[in-house]
């Protein structure tokens, strides 16, 4: 495993914008929250207070954490250690931007199943959203 | 009735790293540049359009720099494709009666700033999506890797067929004496490079160079009183993609739609151009592209790029004969301006005699700006010779 490396990278806090203040604080709580219309059901992300398909209005619900990798890169060059920056899939519909942590990062491969695991970000920020494989054969 | 507008003055900037000059100095020199190639001076200008790389409030703080009073301004910023659009934008207002003579202008030095496509980018404060995106280190190299990653997966695309893009472009550029990187590369020699990530390696990224370059459009009257072969702009689109809610396809761009857009404005078909300037932010950003504008069919660029098929004079579609962004300069980090440059070049018959398309009287220029797997803009420009 190479999850202290993944560990060591210093996360930026994100900043926390009005309506999304409620994510950050259930993600304090370890829930992974996505918005869903409450006119046409469809989920989204990034969460929006509206709905970017019809301008409904929208409403919190907890997400499963489950998903698929979509696609990724091991950027190798940008911080002191590679990283694996992904796409992710959810279960629930919507992709997300994401890294990959707790794993080799030469194993990581499109089509991957992955589970969120919420990792620090520093200072008093928030746990950010990220996604570990599944069933890891080790 | 002629009812097209016309790129009378075409100019990109020689330097390519400029310690000592300001980026304003850079934008007007490229503007006085433009305007001698026109043959126009600078009280004929009443049209002004530029972009985020401009200082300050963009038109405000330029038209009091360069010394201009335009009745119409412009500052859409589409990332590197902003001039495309401007081009665009020139027109309609020309053929509006909004303006005569419009002038567009870029500069900027990203290289003596220490810019990188490997460290973020401030966008302000403000961004809704930054929260879910920054703190992953979410830079221009890997958004556009992230896409190649994609493409790689759904069409098998190669790296020896990536690496031909970069190829292709060194090789014109040993002929431009202002390239940044004027020396011919092999296919190994791009593999052979640092990854920097995956599956992108530094040869398949462009250059970073300071620079400008700045364009003259006008109503054709004017163009046919003018001592410059006639090119003149017949069809244009614009198109903008993104995350859109999390419901997305990277295997595309926003050249899909923009290309659609121009081509049936201009009423041609991709196998009538002779002549392609396309974005080549990176090597990927090129083949994805030609397939969105339709040169070959979705998930077949990476073959039609190999084998030289590029190359002025050894392919089927000469493309970026000035060595492009990957070998010869892309000013701000928005490699837009020069794209429309070259093709200019190429149709008044002005480019390097060894990358020359012979009697060249079709071209198409395309620029993509933003990030290829965040937010996007496509810009298509179709021009042609009379």
């Amino acid at each position: 495993m190479t999850s202290n490396e993944q560990r060591a990278i210093p996360y930026t806090a994100p900043r926390i914008l009005g309506d999304q203040a409620a994510f950050w604080e259930a993600a304090k709580e370890g829930r992974f929250l996505i918005r869903r219309c409450l006119d046409c059901a469809r989920t989204h992300w990034f969460p929006r207070s509206l709905c970017p398909f019809c301008m409904g209005e929208t409403a919190w619900e907890q997400a499963s954490g489950r998903g698929e990798i979509y696609t990724y890169s091991i950027t190798r060059k940008a911080l002191p250690q590679p990283f694996v920056i992904a796409i992710v899939t959810l279960d629930e519909g919507p992709r997300m931007m994401t890294h990959i942590v707790d794993c080799d990062p030469e194993s990581v491969r499109i089509g991957q199943k992955v589970a969120l695991v919420f990792k620090a970000s520093e200072g008093d920020g928030p746990p950010l959203p990220m996604f570990k494989p599944v069933n890891i054969s080790s | 009735m002629d009812h097209h507008a016309y790129i009378v003055g075409a100019y990109e900037h020689p330097t390519r790293k400029a310690p000592d000059k300001s980026v304003a100095q850079l934008h007007a020199e490229s503007a006085k540049g433009a305007l001698e190639d026109a043959g126009l001076r600078l009280e004929d200008v009443d049209g002004y359009l530029c972009a985020g790389d401009a200082p300050g409030l963009g038109p405000l703080n330029m038209i009091d720099y360069i010394g201009i009073n335009p009745r119409f301004v412009d500052s859409t910023d589409t990332g590197g494709s902003s001039y495309l659009v401007h081009v665009a934008h020139a027109a309609q207002a020309i053929a509006a009666g909004r303006c005569d003579v419009a002038l567009i202008t870029l500069a900027g030095r990203p290289r003596s700033e220490g810019s990188s496509g490997l460290l973020p980018r401030n966008w302000g404060e403000n961004l809704p999506d930054a929260p879910f995106e920054a703190p992953f280190t979410f830079v221009t190299v890997n958004a556009y890797a992230m896409a190649a990653m994609r493409h790689r997966y759904e069409f098998g695309t190669t790296l020896e067929q990536m690496a031909w893009v970069k190829v292709a472009a060194s090789h014109h550029a040993q002929h431009n004496p202002h390239a940044m990187l004027p020396q011919v590369v092999t296919v190994q020699d791009v593999m052979e490079s640092p990854m920097i990530s995956d599956p992108l390696r530094r040869l398949d990224c462009c250059v970073v160079s300071d620079g400008g370059g700045a364009l003259v459009v006008t109503r054709p009257e004017i163009a046919h009183s003018l001592k410059r072969p006639l090119v003149r702009v017949i069809g244009a689109g614009e198109a903008v993609k993104g995350p859109a809610g999390g419901y997305f396809d990277l295997t595309f761009s926003a050249g899909r739609w923009s290309g659609q857009r121009a081509f049936e404005a201009a009423g041609v078909k991709p196998a009538d151009i002779q002549y392609a300037s396309i974005y080549d932010s990176f090597t990927i950003t090129v083949i994805m592209q030609l397939e969105d504008l339709g040169f070959c069919a979705k998930g077949e660029g990476g073959r039609f790029v190999s084998d030289g098929n590029l190359i002025s004079g050894v392919g089927k579609l000469p493309c970026n004969t000035d060595g492009g962004g990957l070998c010869n300069n892309h000013p701000a980090n928005r490699g837009g301006i020069t794209k429309v440059i070259e093709a200019v070049r190429q149709l008044r018959g002005e480019a390097h005699p060894a990358v020359q398309v012979p009697n060249c009287q079709l071209a198409l220029a395309h620029g993509t700006g933003g990030t290829l797997s965040g937010r996007h803009a496509g810009a298509s420009l179709i021009m042609e010779r009379l």
